[in-house]
């Protein structure tokens, strides 16, 4: 028990040197201290005198997706200002997810923001809403299959269509040959992006497969991938996070291949501004979640509704050096 | 072996441990020949199928890819021969990036300070695992699955509430990022070839755990208490603090990987991770320890790792169809264990 006592002892020692040698061995540059001299941070209101709605939100995202967060962030801000009580929830397996639904229901909230990655799970459920009265917005996966089930409108991208705007962007790049590099095996939206550029690219394009949750193992597999095939010009990431680890794969095996992405973080802009990354595609997650709040509130308050029965794109928008500038505040920000 | 017999010896009739093996005896004996004979065949296969296999920078390649895998399944295997399990190990490396890039970036310390409280921290990890299991006498495979769980959620908890989105911010401005980056990404050229300076790491962490098992007092503990943890407690062997000892190492271990990710990513995503800890198991036991403990080594899992590196990339190499990308990493890794068992079935028939 003795040592035992001498070895916390020890322990709160070392912690206390360690806090103290913290203090004095700060950074000058960069940390949280330059991010809060630069934040000017903004106070948020309602902006609006409506009765407070409940507004649930459930998505197929999977934890700690950087995509959805600022998804839910643009949600948070509009719900926000249109005093909205805003409630988030997701599971990446439909099931649970159309669980999560059906607690929105029992809840008796006031609209629901849905995605609709596997619509066939998310069906009975959508319409069980929608029967009880509750207006339905569907978010960044589910176009087709919208109206359908009774939602009002639609808003997101159409995978696809983007995935044919990085097949027009790398044609107008002049490039040959091209790799898309999927991080999940069997999502239908990465099939259909790597498909979409398939599409319109006059080069030819090769998918590859790796494992999105070990970041070492991307960068390997495309290190691997590009040292076995010297002619591959362009690798197209469908995810920011794994734009840079293909920076660093064609540097390591000494690849002249052109690196663009689609998704949006801070790495990616400032990779753009240093002509690391070619382009990116984003879909502007951000609005994803802003509408589907805005729109709901809308409908609530006014009846609106948007589109005229057609999906509202968000995307896809393709951003080069030139609008990276802009877009790198707004990236640190996690907004964009 | 006591007890049998109470008759007197001949005297030409020695004692097992005395007689001389012969050298080729001993070889067949070690636990690791299964894997390296695996390893051989994996490695001729993709030599003859791939055409890039052999070149050079693919050699680099390949094993990045296994010393990635290969520092965290060393120090497994001493775990797994001391007849435990971690399965928080895989998400013990996403929180060790998180808490020096967090810790760093909150304190506008300079980032070796964070790096040394992730150490702590980290360690403190592996410590709780070690008593938490000596302690409450649970089987190891619960007692980790709810750190595994746990530290699941904290990353990504912790992450939002501090930094506001599910990935830190970018440390690469802050001081002492190039200096730590040099120790634990760096890459180092040579004959013109890419080499990660994980591979040192790695080498070293298998040197280290190969010397403490064939060695050490310790590593004659960590034999015992995988094969007999009560027989071991029996003869004195302190087995608490062994058992508590293997998992500060599975910690250390994953500190080094953890300030890999950091340093060569800038960003951290919290939800990583998820999944590594089967494969370093799956390294280990393609290296030879058994899942029931007591045998195996630590080179072992180094040629394990090594299969599992040359697999994953030779698939790519080979460019075979990426729908089947899963079932071919699969097969080789069935057929390499397979392969692996049927030479130590044959070497204990005729040792």
């Amino acid at each position: 028990m003795a040592r035992v006592r001498t070895g916390v002892r020890a322990m709160g020692a070392v912690l206390a040197v360690v806090l103290g040698a913290s203090l004095t061995g700060c950074s000058s540059t960069g940390g949280k201290r330059a991010e809060e001299r630069a934040a000017a941070a903004a106070e948020g209101r309602a902006a609006v005198n409506t009765p407070r709605w409940t507004f649930a939100m459930v998505t197929h995202s999977g934890d700690g997706d950087t995509f959805w967060d600022i998804v839910q962030k643009g949600a948070e801000q509009a719900a926000l200002k249109d005093n909205i009580n805003f409630l988030y929830s997701h599971n990446d397996e439909a099931n649970q997810q159309a669980q999560l639904v059906q607690t929105a229901i029992d809840k008796k909230v006031d609209g629901l923001i849905v995605s609709l990655a596997k619509p066939d799970a998310m069906k009975a459920v959508v319409a069980k809403a929608v029967k009880a009265g509750i207006p339905v917005v569907t978010v960044n996966s589910g176009s087709a299959e919208s109206k359908e089930f009774g939602a009002l409108t639609h808003i997101g991208q159409d995978e696809s269509i983007a995935g044919e705007a990085v097949g027009d962007e790398l044609n107008s790049r002049g490039r040959k040959k091209a790799l898309c590099v999927l991080h999940e095996q069997g999502n239908v939206g990465h099939e259909q992006r790597c498909a979409g550029a398939k599409k319109t690219f006059d080069g030819t394009m090769q998918n590859l497969y790796v494992d999105g949750t070990n970041m070492p193992d991307v960068t390997s597999s495309i290190e691997a991938k590009l040292q076995s095939d010297k002619s591959i010009d362009a690798v197209v990431t469908l995810g920011a996070p794994f734009a840079d680890a293909a920076v660093q794969a064609k540097q390591t095996a000494g690849s002249k291949a052109e690196i663009d992405t689609f998704d949006l973080n801070a790495k990616v802009a400032t990779g753009l501004q240093s002509d690391k990354l070619g382009f990116a595609v984003d879909q502007q997650p951000y609005l994803q979640g802003y509408q589907a709040v805005d729109l709901l509130w809308l409908y609530r308050y006014n009846r609106n509704v948007l589109g005229g029965g057609l999906p509202v794109l968000t995307g896809p928008q393709v951003i080069t050096k030139d609008d990276a500038d802009a877009l790198a505040d707004f990236t640190k920000r996690g907004t964009r | 072996m006591s007890g049998a017999t109470a008759a007197p010896r001949k005297p030409e009739q020695l004692d097992e441990r005395l007689v001389r093996t012969s050298p080729l005896r001993k070889l067949l004996g070690r636990p690791e020949l299964g894997s390296v004979v695996g390893a051989a065949a994996v490695f001729l296969f993709f030599a003859i199928v791939a055409d890039s296999f052999l070149q050079a920078s693919s050699f680099g390649t390949v094993l990045y890819a296994a010393s990635v895998l290969g520092i965290m399944a060393a120090p497994v295997a001493l775990l797994m021969i001391g007849g435990e399990f971690d399965l928080s190990a895989g998400v013990m490396v996403t929180s060790s990036a998180l808490i020096s890039s967090m810790f760093s970036y909150q304190m506008t310390a300079n980032v070796w300070v964070g790096v040394f409280v992730s150490l702590l921290v980290t360690l403190a990890i592996g410590a709780f695992n070690g008593f938490m299991l000596t302690r409450t006498k649970l089987p190891s495979f619960i007692i980790t699955l709810g750190t595994f769980l746990m530290l699941t959620g904290l990353n990504l908890g912790f992450t939002k509430l501090i930094s506001g989105t599910v990935s830190t911010k970018a440390i690469g401005d802050m001081e002492g990022f190039d200096s730590a980056r040099a120790l634990f990404a760096s890459t180092l050229t040579l004959g013109g070839v890419e080499f990660k300076v994980t591979i040192l790491w790695w080498a070293a962490l298998v040197g280290v755990a190969t010397w403490i098992l064939l060695r050490t007092r310790f590593g004659n503990w960590i034999f015992a208490v995988g094969g007999e943890a009560d027989a071991a407690r029996a003869v004195g062997v302190p087995v608490i603090r062994t058992k508590i000892g293997l998992y500060l190492g599975v910690a250390f271990a994953a500190w080094v990987s953890g300030q890999h990710l950091l340093f060569s990513y800038d960003v951290v995503q919290s939800g990583e991770g998820v999944g590594n800890e089967l494969t370093y198991i799956i390294a280990a036991v393609i290296g030879g320890c058994l899942i029931t403990g007591g045998y195996g080594s630590a080179i072992g899992s180094a040629v394990g790792a090594f299969i599992f590196g040359m697999t994953s990339k030779g698939i790519v190499y080979a460019e075979w169809n990426p729908d089947w990308f899963k079932f071919f990493l699969g097969a080789m890794l069935l057929l390499a264990t397979l392969l692996n068992a049927w030479v130590r079935k044959r070497a204990e028939a005729t040792a």
